[in-house]
């Protein structure tokens, strides 16, 4: 299944990764390459199966075949528990940003360091203030319960949360959906800003092209559980594949139909 | 012509989810004993399944004493044998009704707020959440709650006990007529330990059971908020059915024990 020849520069390496659910095939054999401290985004419309894709990598979910390496190290094949140690490294945004609202703002963005590295409740608290401004938020901002907050403060506190650890890898799973555009693109400018500033690899996830084009190195696209195209995101204009032109430039008619039904 | 199909996939799935249960179950019980242990979730757990849980508990024992008494004088008038009424309450409160109706009231306030609130976490994500965090959500948030539940309930049931037997005193002495001395003498030189002690061992089973259906379904819920209701729905029922069956197994053990 697997017999690639890792450069030493390939921070994940992933080959052939099927999945299904039931008989609901979702990943049709990924294969999919991320250079250390590249930022690489996966476009695809909704329900291609590119959540499927990160929550694979991050050990949510178990691929039915094919490897998954980060590091040179084939992550389906460990034990929870050595799976554990590489998913150590990693971060996450998630889409509804997804914080925990029994706790504070600031126990959202130091909830690891107290419970997984056992830091002091005091030091992480400092841990946490330090990462709130990284991500323009101010100290008080931490005494607030998330529920209080605006959707777009949500997904501050939450790359905050995800950066807090200093990981290598950053996962963001739809980081502008449902933003206005300029807090969207105050989202993108952190996002770019920090992945920078922690020299880590990224993969995000999304369906807008301006948030791809401004966080990416690297755009793949994919389609029916397949990338059936990757490159860098100046070539996504003229990328010489009629499905990427079709996403990119938004038409409902082309190679990609939706089943929708008319009556 | 598939109906045999029908019936075997039927079968197949009852063991399935019993498997998955049982393991569940099996984690839970277990999975205290290795590290790392969150005492803050663990003493919060405690808090909203015990000490929270006091008023209501307390209602229940307190009418349930009294109508118990009631009901135990005028059935025990019809042979003359109303002076064994603090006997008959006593070890029906200790033995049968305090963890019994405790378990079930739990059952409605812990066991479906637990699969409310978990999951809510599994929709929208705080599990997955949790996991890339480094914490792992079983430890973080079944561990405590089954734990807390198990030691919560035969504390509560010893509070009910004392509230249901004082709800029984109150409406002998007012109400009956009994002499009040007679009837904590009758009742301290009847009633034995293990009639106490069995009945809080049943607790702490109602405990493991209620928290148990609470996490689980809540934990496996999936589709949004249908999903999460029909957790809790289930999470509530299963408790109770399972409460009252154990009681059933529990009690033909102790009483030839």
């Amino acid at each position: 299944m697997n017999e690639d020849m890792n450069a030493p520069t390939q921070k994940i390496a992933i080959r052939n990764l099927c999945k299904a659910f039931d008989s609901n095939e979702v990943l049709r054999g990924v294969d999919l390459d991320v250079e250390k401290g590249q930022s690489l985004v996966v476009i695809g419309g909704s329900g291609t199966g590119k959540s499927v894709l990160i929550k694979s990598i991050l050990g949510i979910l178990h691929p039915n075949r094919g490897s998954i390496e980060i590091d040179g190290v084939d992550i389906t094949r460990l034990s929870q528990r050595d799976r554990r140690k590489f998913t150590d490294q990693v971060g996450m945004l998630f889409q509804g940003a997804a914080l925990f609202d029994s706790l504070t703002v600031w126990e959202n963005v130091a909830f690891r360091l107290i419970y997984a590295e056992g830091k002091s409740r005091k030091r992480a608290r400092e841990r946490a203030v330090d990462c709130l401004s990284q991500v323009g938020l101010a100290p008080e901002i931490g005494n607030l319960s998330p529920a209080e907050l605006s959707g777009g403060m949500q997904k501050r506190v939450g790359l905050a949360r995800a950066i807090a650890a200093d990981p290598q890898i950053l996962f963001f799973d739809e980081p502008t959906t449902g933003l206005d555009p300029i807090m969207a693109d105050v989202i993108n400018d952190l996002i770019v800003e920090r992945v920078k500033a922690l020299g880590a690899t990224a993969i995000s996830i999304t369906h807008d092209m301006a948030s791809a084009r401004k966080i990416a190195d690297k755009v793949a696209m994919l389609y029916k559980g397949q990338i059936i195209w990757n490159g860098s995101p100046k070539e996504l204009n003229n990328s010489g594949n009629p499905m990427v032109d079709q996403f990119v430039h938004g038409r409902a008619e082309g190679p990609i139909k939706m089943e929708v039904r008319r009556a | 012509m598939n109906i045999f199909a029908a019936i075997g996939g039927v079968t197949l799935a009852l063991f399935r989810e019993t498997g998955r249960i049982g393991i569940f179950a099996l984690n839970g019980a277990l999975s205290w004993l290795t590290g790392p242990f969150y005492w803050r979730a663990f003493a919060s757990a405690l808090l909203r399944i015990g000490f929270m849980s006091l008023p209501v508990v307390g209602l229940t024992a307190i009418f349930t004493g009294a109508a118990l008494a009631l009901n135990i004088y005028d059935g025990s008038a019809r042979f003359n044998a109303e002076t064994f009424l603090p006997q008959i309450l006593g070890v029906s409160i200790v033995r049968e009704l305090g963890p019994v109706l405790a378990a079930l009231m739990l059952a409605g306030r812990s066991s479906s707020a637990m699969a409310a609130e978990i999951g809510t976490m599994r929709v929208t994500e705080q599990i997955d959440a949790m996991s890339t965090l480094a914490v792992d959500p079983f430890k973080y948030l079944i561990t405590p709650r089954i734990l807390a539940a198990t030691i919560a309930l035969p504390l509560l049931v010893l509070t009910a006990d004392i509230i249901g037997i004082y709800g029984g005193f109150l409406v002998s002495v007012y109400a009956l007529d009994f002499s009040g001395a007679v009837y904590i003498r009758n009742l301290d030189e009847f009633l034995t330990n293990f009639d106490v002690i069995s009945g809080l061992i049943k607790a702490a089973v109602f405990g493991f059971l209620l928290a148990l259906m609470g996490c689980y379904y809540g934990y496996s819920s999936a589709g949004g908020a249908q999903g999460v209701g029909s957790a809790t729905r289930i999470a509530v029922v299963t408790s109770a059915v399972l409460i009252l069956s154990a009681n059933y197994l529990l009690t033909s053990f102790f009483v030839d024990f």
